[in-house]
């Protein structure tokens, strides 16, 4: 019985890294209609560049901060520079131009800081609370993980229901030209979008690195997982994306836990797999399959 | 739908002739390392005519297909090891287990669309190579399985070297995918594919079974892929899992795209790329001095880079590129007002080599 | 074409020329809109007629010729910096947004004019049918009030110039009727000077101050709207009727 409340807890805690990214996804996806495949590589560069930081200050709120700031800018130059020549294109091309930047980014990571995987602090203790008289798999910094990601979720859903910004932001996304028409100015919040889905990415690096190490290729099976749970929720609702990234958490933390880690990339195939069987658009998706 | 002109018969064996007549020549000049190189070039053809019909004939996309190549090798290094068949049944038999493992995943990805069918995909290219540490005793995990090389048949001579001998079984092999493919091209079926590319819906509504033709086509792509992972084998007689990761099919991808999406030469182009840009970059790395992180690394930053800015400056990829200029100086000779050169042609895989 | 006149038009239209490729979209047009009045811009599929106000209202640049707005050239600047300037295109196909509300849409109708614009509520006394769905989502309307809700969306601005691209398209005729009437109102009332787009030529001559006829990208006419249809050749060459 321990066992399964602690694969839960787990699951809770993993989940919600999950659900950061398929946040991302969702945001870029809204906003500008692509699958970025190169999110995991963004926020592995940013996670990248807050260690440098807490190594050189000692600090790790001003890491933090520094990450945060890095990835706007990433998200930002990004999308205008490599991205905004495909946003009209074929899809097929912006896939193919995410996938580019994947590969460069890894590459360039692994030019500047090596292959060597490296330890990344977390914020609080990791050891697990004590329940009772027993230690469970939830610790301190667990609660902040889920809290701050939590907080990341209804900060956006504010600012997407509620604020004029955006209004435009999905207006922008929803039908461009009708927004250019009512003054929106849409290339800047295509911008705006990405980097917020960069930002709310290195929320995720960060969250997250402390349990995986900081290699180039270590955020790869986080980007799977991320898409998966972006597309369990459909990749049009993030309340989606956060419920799929907590499903995926519970059902990859008990397979991990029940029948071994390695099967965890597996069974994230086959739920993938499954459900776009079911639901080619997503669980959440308002269309259902195309049939003619 | 399937039978095939006699006419496209006869120009796709006079093609393939031809082509054979210069491999056949152009490999009995070549040093034993460009021979392997040559070979190399091969495996990479097959695999990526099979994706580039997959892409820009059906329409469709796969992040996967270093996976295919994977059964291939796998299934030929079994046969060849475990049960000592020879190679031209082994891979024979590679071809029909990829298509076979290719039916279900094409049936499932006739159903997806866009983005979901990329990232099905891309979760299936990091899913299977798992599959070899799953199994130990039967895939030797990661230390993968070894073949002998080759043996050089006797009536070559005893001269006859084994890189020339792997080059001549890789040639084989691409001639034969090429002349599959070129009459694929021009076949009922092709159309099919075209057409179910262009607008499904209206494709169904002639009458065509989108979703078969789909399935059949990821077949097809599998099938190929399959036929080059037995050369990989035959050429590099080691199978390992870590040698088809992710990184592995985002190469074929590379290679596809910057080729020109579609196009069978372009095919060519993308393997010559895909054999020799390590190489080069391997050389920059030295005379520049370049320190080991970044050389390690250059290749892969260098794809990245490439892949980025063909699709920003070249999206019809180099075959592309050379039919538009190819078409302008068409027009600019003819006088025909020079329009033509501006209309951008869908990629018809034009097999002349 | 030459127009005496004591103030000059608030929109004027000079030798425009918008190119699609090889294709001459717009061949030379000119036009002016007065305050406070409607021009018809009519002629057969294909005529011109969408591109002519795409052009105007910038989303597509004109290789030659400019558009004038209240004495200010607008040609090749942003669309954004021409609508802030209180030109406001009602698109072909109304451009509502489906996943906003209604209420939704038309905020967004006013986020740039702040001073200047009106409520929602205003429009809502303009078009009662909105106020029940005001927290529906836009893609629930029927087609008559959708293209309320964009051209009461439009009106939130409170431009000064209104593109209107065939408004009566899939509407029944009793709507189109009222629809009509409605943009005269809007000419006589708030002196908006309005460019209307319309395939059904004689309901909107019947509201118009001035028609052009377009015919592959040309104006082949630019009278009163007495005067078109008293000419029988040009009513049945290029109005239909």
């Amino acid at each position: 019985m321990t066992k399964f409340i602690d694969l839960t807890l787990n699951g809770i805690s993993t989940g919600a890294i999950y659900a950061a990214v398929a946040l991302a996804l969702c945001l870029i996806w809204r906003a500008t209609r692509i699958v970025n495949f190169a999110q995991g590589a963004m926020l592995m560069i940013t996670t990248y560049i807050a260690s440098a930081v807490i190594n050189s200050t000692g600090s790790y709120v001003i890491g933090l901060v520094v990450a945060l700031a890095a990835g706007l800018v990433l998200g930002a130059v990004i999308e205008r520079v490599v991205i905004r020549p495909v946003e009209n294109a074929p899809p097929l091309n912006a896939v193919i131009v995410a996938l580019g930047l994947y590969t460069f980014l890894i590459a360039f990571a692994g030019m500047i800081w090596g292959a060597t995987p490296r330890a990344f602090p977390a914020a609080f203790s990791i050891r697990g609370y004590e329940i009772g008289g027993t230690r469970v798999l939830f610790a301190p910094n667990d609660t902040f993980i889920v809290l701050v990601v939590v907080a990341v979720a209804l900060g956006l859903a504010v600012l997407f229901r509620a604020t004029p910004l955006g209004l435009q932001m999905r207006a922008a996304a929803f039908k461009p030209e009708v927004a250019q028409l009512l003054g929106v100015r849409v290339g800047r919040m295509f911008t705006l979008g990405w980097a917020l889905a960069a930002l709310t990415g290195a929320i995720a690096g960060i969250l997250v690195a402390p349990s995986i190490f900081l290699a180039p290729n270590n955020f790869d099976p986080i980007l799977i997982s991320g898409f998966v749970a972006a597309v369990l929720g459909g990749l049009d609702s993030p309340p989606g994306a956060v419920l799929g990234g907590l499903i995926l958490g519970l059902a990859l933390s008990y397979v991990s836990g029940y029948e071994g880690s390695a099967l965890a990339p597996l069974a994230a195939l086959v739920i993938l797999v499954l459900v776009l069987m079911v639901r080619p658009g997503g669980l959440f998706s308002a269309t259902a399959e195309r049939r003619v | 739908m399937i039978a095939v002109r006699q006419s496209t018969l006869l120009r796709s064996l006079a093609i393939v002739v031809a082509a054979a007549l210069i491999l056949l020549l152009l490999s009995g000049e070549l040093s034993a390392y460009r021979q392997l190189q040559l070979a190399e070039g091969t495996y990479f053809f097959a695999v990526l005519a099979g994706l580039t019909m997959l892409i820009g004939l059906s329409g469709q996309v796969s992040l996967g297909h270093g996976a295919f190549l994977c059964v291939g090798a796998y299934t030929v290094s079994l046969l060849i090891a475990d049960e000592g068949w020879a190679l031209a049944p082994a891979i024979a038999a590679a071809v029909v287990v990829s298509c076979l493992i290719g039916l279900p995943v094409g049936a499932a990805a006739s159903r997806l669309r866009g983005p979901y069918l990329a990232g099905a995909t891309l979760a299936f290219a990091v899913g299977l190579p798992a599959l070899g540490d799953k199994f130990p005793s039967l895939f030797d995990g990661e230390n993968g399985l070894t073949i002998n090389p080759p043996a050089v048949p006797s009536w070559l001579g005893a001269n006859f070297s084994l890189e020339h001998w792997q080059a001549w079984i890789g040639c084989v092999g691409g001639l034969i995918v090429l002349f599959v493919l070129l009459n694929l091209y021009r076949s009922g079926l092709g159309r099919s594919f075209r057409a179910v590319r262009d607008d499904e819906i209206a494709a169904a509504l002639c009458g065509l079974r989108v979703g078969r033709m789909q399935t059949l086509a990821f077949v097809i792509s599998a099938g190929c892929a399959g036929l080059g992972g037995g050369i990989y084998a035959a050429v590099l007689n080691l199978a390992t899992p870590s040698a088809f990761s992710l990184t592995l099919s985002l190469s074929l991808l590379t290679g596809a795209v910057v080729g020109g999406l579609g196009s069978l030469t372009g095919a060519v182009w993308g393997a010559a790329l895909l054999v020799l840009l390590p190489n080069w970059s391997n050389d920059i790395a030295h005379s520049l001095s370049l320190s080991g992180n970044v050389s390690d690394n250059l290749p892969q930053a260098i794809y990245g880079v490439v892949l980025i800015v063909v699709m920003l400056a070249w999206p019809s990829g180099l075959q592309g590129g050379v039919r538009a200029l190819v078409g302008s100086a068409r027009a600019r000779w003819g006088g025909n007002g020079g329009n033509e050169a501006k209309r951008i042609e869908s990629p018809e895989g034009g097999g002349e080599k | 074409m030459l127009l005496t006149r004591s103030a000059p038009a608030m929109l004027e239209v000079e030798h425009v020329r918008t190119e699609y490729g090889a294709v001459k979209a717009l061949d030379g047009v000119s036009l002016n809109v007065e305050r406070g009045s409607v021009t018809a811009v009519l002629g057969a599929n294909g005529a011109g007629k969408t591109t002519l106000l795409r052009t105007i209202s910038g989303l597509v640049r004109p290789t030659a010729g400019n558009v004038v707005l209240d004495g200010e050239d607008i040609t090749r600047r942003p669309v954004e910096e021409i609508v802030r300037r209180g030109l406001a295109h009602v698109p072909e196909g109304r451009g509502v947004i489906g996943e906003l509300t209604v209420e939704e849409n038309l905020r967004l109708g006013g986020l740039f004019r702040r001073r200047e614009s009106a409520s929602p509520d205003e429009i809502y006394e303009l078009f009662p049918r909105l106020i029940e769905r005001r927290s529906q989502p836009a893609s629930r309307l029927s087609g008559g009030e959708r293209q309320m809700l964009s051209i009461g969306r439009a009106l939130v601005a409170r431009p000064r110039v209104l593109l209107l691209d065939e408004p009566s398209l899939g509407l029944a005729p009793r709507l189109v009727a009222q629809i009509m009437a409605m943009v005269r109102n809007l000419a006589d009332t708030l002196g908006l000077a309005i460019l209307l787009v319309e395939q059904n030529a004689r309901s909107a001559l019947s509201v118009a101050n001035r028609g052009v006829v377009l015919n592959l990208g040309r104006v082949v006419a630019d009278q009163a709207p007495e005067e078109l249809a008293a000419d029988e050749r040009l009513r049945h060459a290029y109005l239909g009727f």
